[in-house]
């Protein structure tokens, strides 16, 4: 259920945290090297941007190349429109990040830190650039904050990296992988801010004490008291729905995992575990920690729509594919949406989300048509029977977020 | 080198021109928009040569032969 660690400390409203408190608190981060990544490792601890990465690992393959220092780029992006959880992070407890930051550059021997953050997020924002600069000299002169353009793509690690060496916060062609030739050529971390704060906690208090260690989540839509909530790996979307206020209504479908996520129905979604890599091993993904709940008056296909428009829309324009084939697809959800259910576009849906994947730079259309793909399967009865929009009193679109 | 050969194409650089599909037409099919669809695994032995000669005729140099398949970035291979 709910359990504070990252949030822990001093309540929300009062703002950041200040190092004074901060280091009364926890005490100082350790004098710890290379010898970390074995921690890190041990301790299971997987990356909160979405794809759920084992975190040590990726620190081993880093430290294992010789192309010249490394660089720590902090994932502080949030590009997602629907999650908070890391501005709110950001902005209560900006030491926590900054110290994980900086005992990842130790165990790496990384040189420079970049902390990314997105530019819509003002009080993260002021929190962070506060923060560093009450940090002493050393590590003020090694970190510096750089400011992301507020667009979703903007958080893919290959675009924080050109951000960072040339400020265009638009993706790169692979290979070569960040870990081999990232800013300026060098080995470079890109890491979201909450994976660096839970290593901040397991530096001082072990990988055993880590355990199976507390989530992120930000819960939207049909919820009475939505917001940020911090869970333990396991709880049930139920309890998680219970936590935020439940609901007057009946709820239809949840969104896991945000615009990069699935919508899955709700009977089968209730005992679902909040649990990154178990929900991997599902098929499902709990992504940036997005838990969006769709009551029974909404309307999956215009809500889809709508998310597809701004994913479209959100594309770097760099891929024809991605570019092409996404405002294909949100043009026809929103024909289906607006004009009633046709078997045409309902053929293209399908042979298109198909043929996008895996072919952009970047993985933006593969997140947007695994979501859609959700959609066309969660949603099946209204994509095949979806009235015409001015008869559709019942379907108006209810936003979610 | 016992792996064989994958045609690879360099997203960003590709501008549709659609000439690997003229030239490769076993491998290569078009999307709706006019952007190559690689057919998936190996390149077979008999059709090196002409993929060769796709990857030559590429107005803009996207295409790419590569001989493992691509190294391990860190990213999950299903999301972000
Ligand atoms: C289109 C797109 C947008 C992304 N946006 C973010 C983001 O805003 N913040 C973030 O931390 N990761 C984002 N990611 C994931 C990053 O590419 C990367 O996997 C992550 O920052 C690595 O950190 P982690 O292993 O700690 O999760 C995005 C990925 C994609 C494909
Ligand atoms: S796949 Fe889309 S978002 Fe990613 S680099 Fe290409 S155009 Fe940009
Ligand atoms: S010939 Fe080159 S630019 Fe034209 S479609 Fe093929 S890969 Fe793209």
């Amino acid at each position: 259920m709910i359990r504070q660690r990252l949030l822990a400390g001093p309540d929300l409203s009062r703002g950041p945290e200040g190092l004074a408190w901060h280091v009364q608190r926890l005490g100082p981060p350790p004098v710890i090297g290379p010898a970390l990544i074995d921690v890190v490792e041990s301790s299971g601890l997987t990356g909160r941007g979405g794809a759920a990465f084992p975190v040590g690992t990726k620190w081993r393959s880093i430290a294992r190349r010789h192309a010249g220092q490394p660089v720590v780029v902090v994932n502080g992006a949030e590009g997602e429109p629907q999650s908070l959880k890391d501005r709110v992070l950001m902005t209560a407890r900006p030491h926590l990040v900054l110290d994980g930051a900086l005992l990842a550059a130790r165990a790496l021997r990384a040189s420079r830190i970049a902390v990314v953050i997105g530019e819509s997020h003002r009080d993260a924002l002021a929190s962070m650039s506060a923060a560093l600069a009450e940090r002493p000299e050393p590590e003020l002169r090694q970190a510096r904050i750089v400011i992301a353009p507020p667009r979703y793509v903007a958080g893919e690690s290959s675009a924080t990296v050109r951000l960072v060496g040339s400020g265009i916060a638009r993706p790169t062609t692979r290979p070569p992988s960040m870990h081999e030739a990232g800013v300026d050529g060098r080995p470079t971390l890109v890491q979201n801010v909450e994976s660096l704060a839970h290593v901040a906690l397991i530096a001082r208090f072990g990988a055993g004490w880590f355990g199976a260690g507390t989530v992120l989540i930000t819960v939207v839509g049909a919820a009475s008291a939505p917001g940020v909530l911090e869970v333990e790996p396991g709880t049930s979307v139920r309890e998680v729905f219970a936590a935020a206020g439940g609901g007057s209504r009946a709820t239809r479908a949840i969104l896991l995992g945000g615009y990069f996520g699935a919508w899955v129905g709700a009977g089968k979604a209730w005992d679902l575990p909040i649990d990154p890599v178990a929900l991997r091993d599902r098929g499902l993904t709990l992504g940036c920690g997005v838990v969006g709940f769709l009551h029974d008056a909404g309307c999956g296909v215009c809500e889809t729509a709508r998310i597809m428009r701004y994913l479209a829309s959100e594309s770097s324009a760099q891929c024809g594919p991605c570019f092409f084939g996404l405002r294909a697809l949100a043009d026809a959800t929103a024909r289906i949406g607006e004009r009633g259910s046709n078997p045409e576009d309902l053929a293209r849906l399908h042979r298109w989300s198909q043929e996008v994947a895996g072919r952009g730079a970047c993985r933006h259309p593969d997140g947007a048509v695994i979501f859609l793909r959700s959609a066309l399967a969660v949603f099946a009865e209204e994509f095949a029977n979806h009235p015409p929009h001015w008869r559709a009193e019942s379907s108006q679109p209810r936003r979610i977020a | 080198m016992s792996a064989k050969a994958h045609l690879t194409i360099d997203r960003i650089r590709c501008d549709g021109h659609g000439l690997c599909a003229e030239l490769l037409p076993e491998l290569v099919r078009l999307d709706d928009w006019g952007y190559p669809i690689i057919a998936p695994g190996p390149i077979p032995d008999h059709l090196v040569a002409h993929a060769q000669n796709a990857m030559t005729a590429c107005p803009v140099l996207a295409l790419a032969l590569k001989r493992a398949e691509k190294p391990d970035d860190g990213r999950n291979p299903r999301h972000r």
